[in-house]
């Protein structure tokens, strides 16, 4: 039955989120901001100590027969609207799996779910990362670079990635891992692209530069250079064979989950950016009267209502890509749905709370300016705008990546 | 718990409705456009959906399902995929039924609901838009006083389906600082029904200027006893049908533009492959499950007993505005074909665009 509703027990858990958020993000989200490549430690540890307390999982995993929290994913983009209404870059910056335990999650098996993802709940604060993007490519990760190959019970990594978020953290960090694309048969193409857990400590990974940017400053994005590295056969995701008809699907279905992620991410945000205008209009006695004809509206009122609309239609977008990884099925379009309307959408939403409150918005007075300049980046990682569009258009034409690139 | 999939019985009765649409709404839906007639075929088929009659408490000969705003809205969806000008024209006598069904007194659901049991297409209608560019459901012109235990109603509607088929209609009116309903016969005395109106679209649905002069009307002749905050949802309720319908008439355009896209070859290669063509159609594919997904939520809100005010209004808005998005995109993929009478797309963009004036088109 259709449902829009989180159950009592998930709305009283987010409650929990949306107090730190308030009380413990947004009061040094601006410190964070200006003092980029500086740690909130105090923050951190309390974060990592609660997480580990509630057991809370990565993000990722698919419904699993017989027990085990089923609508796991849609907990998981309801929690980071919580916290990216809080603070996007400090969201990022939180000591979790991340996107390298959403690929063990997706493509490791229980094994080496097991064994890279256990020590993420105890001990000290531990980063995982995910290292896609190269310097020659990045919408293009068919093209990577780096190499994997095959020495004795090792494999031997090659190569440079860059953009990696958390990726300092996680080479710097005991119990850390980075998952890195590579591919162990150019001549392959995409059939020949694996990922394989690196550890912290292994030799060979280095943290090349730390980048300064836009928004998400209290994030880092990091250059690892892989020289000669070494890690052991087991460290490889998925099947090591080379399949070509199955191309590159295993590494491909982090992104299902990781999508609704960054889709709601952008929604965190967008939602900080409306309730900010919303509550600034009410002080200035301007409201919003819902109901009215556009007519009648003044072009405060319109704008309001039109960002309003469009964070509501990407949240549900984005409920709904993640409730179908929950129930088991394939979500791929709907998951490229979200990504693509939400990255669009708060883009505009905070550039508009900016422009509506003039000077003001543009004034580091106010945290208005800080979201605008946050919330871009979701329209550009986990896939680009276009990208996301690309692969929607692929589904509903019917076309190969060949066909339509 | 959050869920999208519909109940089994929401899927049987949208798969029976998009049967319908499909075999007997499209093949006739441009001679309907440029006849301006809805073939009595097609009225007498519709019957066997039960569009209304399905609601209808059993007491009056229906099938005393409970109404849901959320399976109204995938029904009206399917049925303006078929055709819009049809669709508003089988679901008209809704306008009238639906709001004595949920409003009405006990007289008045005695006196009007069993008229619509029978198996023969019965025409009733409803009067809310009013001819004014501002036109605003919050301060209608159309007014109701009270005088010596009548009601006296002054004002012009327009865009009133039906009106001259209609026995009775439900007219709008501001009374007080209220919105109220009233129904009114076809014959009572200072309410003048004008020639048929030509719109841009829409043009196989009949729909009138109605001139209410100095119109007396029984005190009982009010909906409902105490309608004021009945009369909100009622609102509400055309809204989300018209955010479905949006979806239903931009499914329609996007499904033909992304076919036709595959088909047609330009520079040696089918356009769609073109990512300035497949963007538009991702985008258009977008922007269908957002109208959807707003209605149901609204929808949603309904069936919670909430007016769902806001939300409703919200994905109407939203709605209107992405279905001639949509609509004006599929013409644009087909290009100077698009234009042409020969394919639908154009027809898909006039309809679209009566969406965003148009307020009482159909309830769910
Ligand atoms: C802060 C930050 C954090 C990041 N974190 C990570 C991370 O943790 N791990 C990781 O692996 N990567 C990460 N990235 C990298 C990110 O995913 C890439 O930047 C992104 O995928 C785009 O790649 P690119 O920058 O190389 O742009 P390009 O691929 O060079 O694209 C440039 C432009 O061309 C467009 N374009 C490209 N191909 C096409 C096409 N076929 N059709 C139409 N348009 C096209 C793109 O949309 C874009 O507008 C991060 C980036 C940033 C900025």
């Amino acid at each position: 039955m259709i449902d829009f509703e989180f159950e009592p027990q998930v709305v009283e858990r987010l409650q929990i989120y949306r107090n730190v958020a308030e009380q413990m993000m947004r009061p040094i989200s601006r410190e964070y901001d200006e003092r980029e490549h500086e740690k909130p430690w105090q923050f951190l540890e309390t974060m990592w100590a609660a997480s580990n307390l509630s057991g809370e999982g990565q993000p990722g995993s698919r419904k699993q027969s017989g027990g085990g929290n089923e609508a796991r994913n849609l907990y998981t983009i309801a929690t980071t609207e919580e916290l990216t209404w809080g603070d996007a870059g400090l969201f990022l910056a939180l000591p979790n799996a991340g996107l390298g335990g959403a690929a063990v999650a997706a493509a490791g098996t229980p094994e080496q779910k097991q064994r890279f993802l256990a020590p993420f709940r105890e001990g000290k604060p531990k980063w995982g990362a995910m290292a896609i993007t190269e310097p020659g490519c990045g919408s293009d990760s068919a093209a990577i670079a780096t190499t994997a190959a095959r020495d004795g019970d090792q494999w031997v990594i090659n190569g440079t990635k860059i953009f990696c978020t958390s990726g300092a953290m996680a080479a710097d960090h005991p119990g850390g891992f980075i998952v890195v694309w590579a591919t162990v048969d150019k001549s392959a193409g995409r059939a020949g692209i694996k990922s394989f857990v690196v550890p912290h400590g292994t030799s060979g990974m280095t943290v090349a530069r730390v980048e300064n940017k836009l928004g998400i400053r209290a994030s880092d994005t990091a250059m690892i250079v892989f020289d000669n590295c070494r890690v052991p056969l087991d460290h490889i995701l998925g099947k090591p064979e080379v399949n070509r008809e199955r191309g590159f699907k295993d590494v491909m279905a982090t992104f299902d989950a990781t999508r609704p992620i960054v889709a709601a991410m952008a929604i965190g945000v967008g939602r900080a950016a409306l309730d900010f205008v919303r509550d600034f209009l009410r002080d200035h006695k301007v409201s919003v009267r819902y109901g009215l004809s556009p007519h009648r509206l003044t072009a405060v009122e319109r704008d309001f209502i039109e960002m309003e609309m469009n964070l509501k239609v990407a949240r549900l977008l984005t409920w709904r890509a993640a409730w179908m990884l929950d129930a088991g099925r394939h979500n791929s379009l709907e998951a490229s749905m979200a990504k693509a309307k939400a990255g669009l959408a708060v883009t505009q939403i905070t550039q508009k709370a900016v422009e509506m409150l003039g000077p003001l918005g543009y004034s580091r007075q106010f945290l208005v300016e800080k979201w605008m300049r946050d919330a871009k980046i979701n329209d550009i990682f986990e896939g680009t705008q276009q990208i996301n569009l690309l692969i929607i258009a692929r589904r509903i034409l019917g076309y190969s990546s060949r066909e339509l690139n | 718990m959050i869920s999208f999939d519909p109940t089994e019985e929401q899927q049987m009765m949208r798969e029976s409705v998009a049967g319908f649409a499909r075999d007997e709404l499209r093949p006739v839906a441009r001679a309907v456009d440029e006849g301006g007639t809805i073939p009595a075929s097609v009225a007498e088929k519709v019957a066997q959906l039960g569009l209304l009659r399905t609601w209808l408490p059993e007491q009056y000969g229906g099938d005393g399902a409970d109404r849901s705003a959320v399976t109204g809205a995938m029904i009206v969806e399917e049925l303006a995929w078929g055709d819009l000008a049809l669709a508003a024209h089988l679901l008209s006598p809704r306008l009238f039924a639906f709001p004595i069904l949920e409003l009405g007194t006990a007289s008045q659901r005695d006196r009007f609901l069993g008229h619509f049991a029978g198996s023969g297409f019965i025409a009733a209608s409803a009067a809310l838009t009013e001819p004014r560019f501002d036109f605003d459901l919050a301060s209608l012109s159309t007014r109701a006083v009270a005088k010596h235990g009548e009601w006296l109603l002054d004002g012009v509607k327009c865009f009133v389906p039906l009106a001259r088929e209609a026995e009775f209609i439900l007219v709008y009116a501001g009374a007080g600082s209220e919105v109220a309903a009233f129904i009114v016969p076809r014959e009572t005395p200072g309410l003048e029904i004008s020639e048929r109106e030509k719109n841009m679209g829409l043009k196989g649905l009949a729909t009138h200027e109605i001139t209410l002069t100095a119109c007396r009307l029984p005190a009982e002749a009010r909906l409902g006893s105490d309608a004021a905050s009945g009369v909100v949802r009622l609102t509400s309720e055309m809204r989300v049908a018209t955010a479905a319908i949006a979806a239903g008439v931009a499914r329609a355009a996007f499904e033909y533009a992304r076919d036709y896209a595959k088909e047609r070859k330009a520079f040696g290669a089918p356009i769609a492959t073109k990512q300035a063509i497949a963007f538009m159609l991702a985008e258009m594919a977008i922007e269908v499950d957002a109208m959807r997904l707003l209605a149901w939520e609204a929808g949603w809100h309904l069936d919670r007993g909430e007016d769902a005010a806001i939300e409703s209004y919200l994905a109407k808005q939203y709605a209107a505005a992405a279905a001639l998005k949509v609509t004006d995109n599929a013409v644009q993929v087909l290009g100077g074909h698009g234009y042409i009478r020969e394919h639908p797309v154009e027809l898909w963009l006039r309809n679209a665009r009566g969406l965003a004036a148009l307020d009482a088109i159909a309830i769910v």
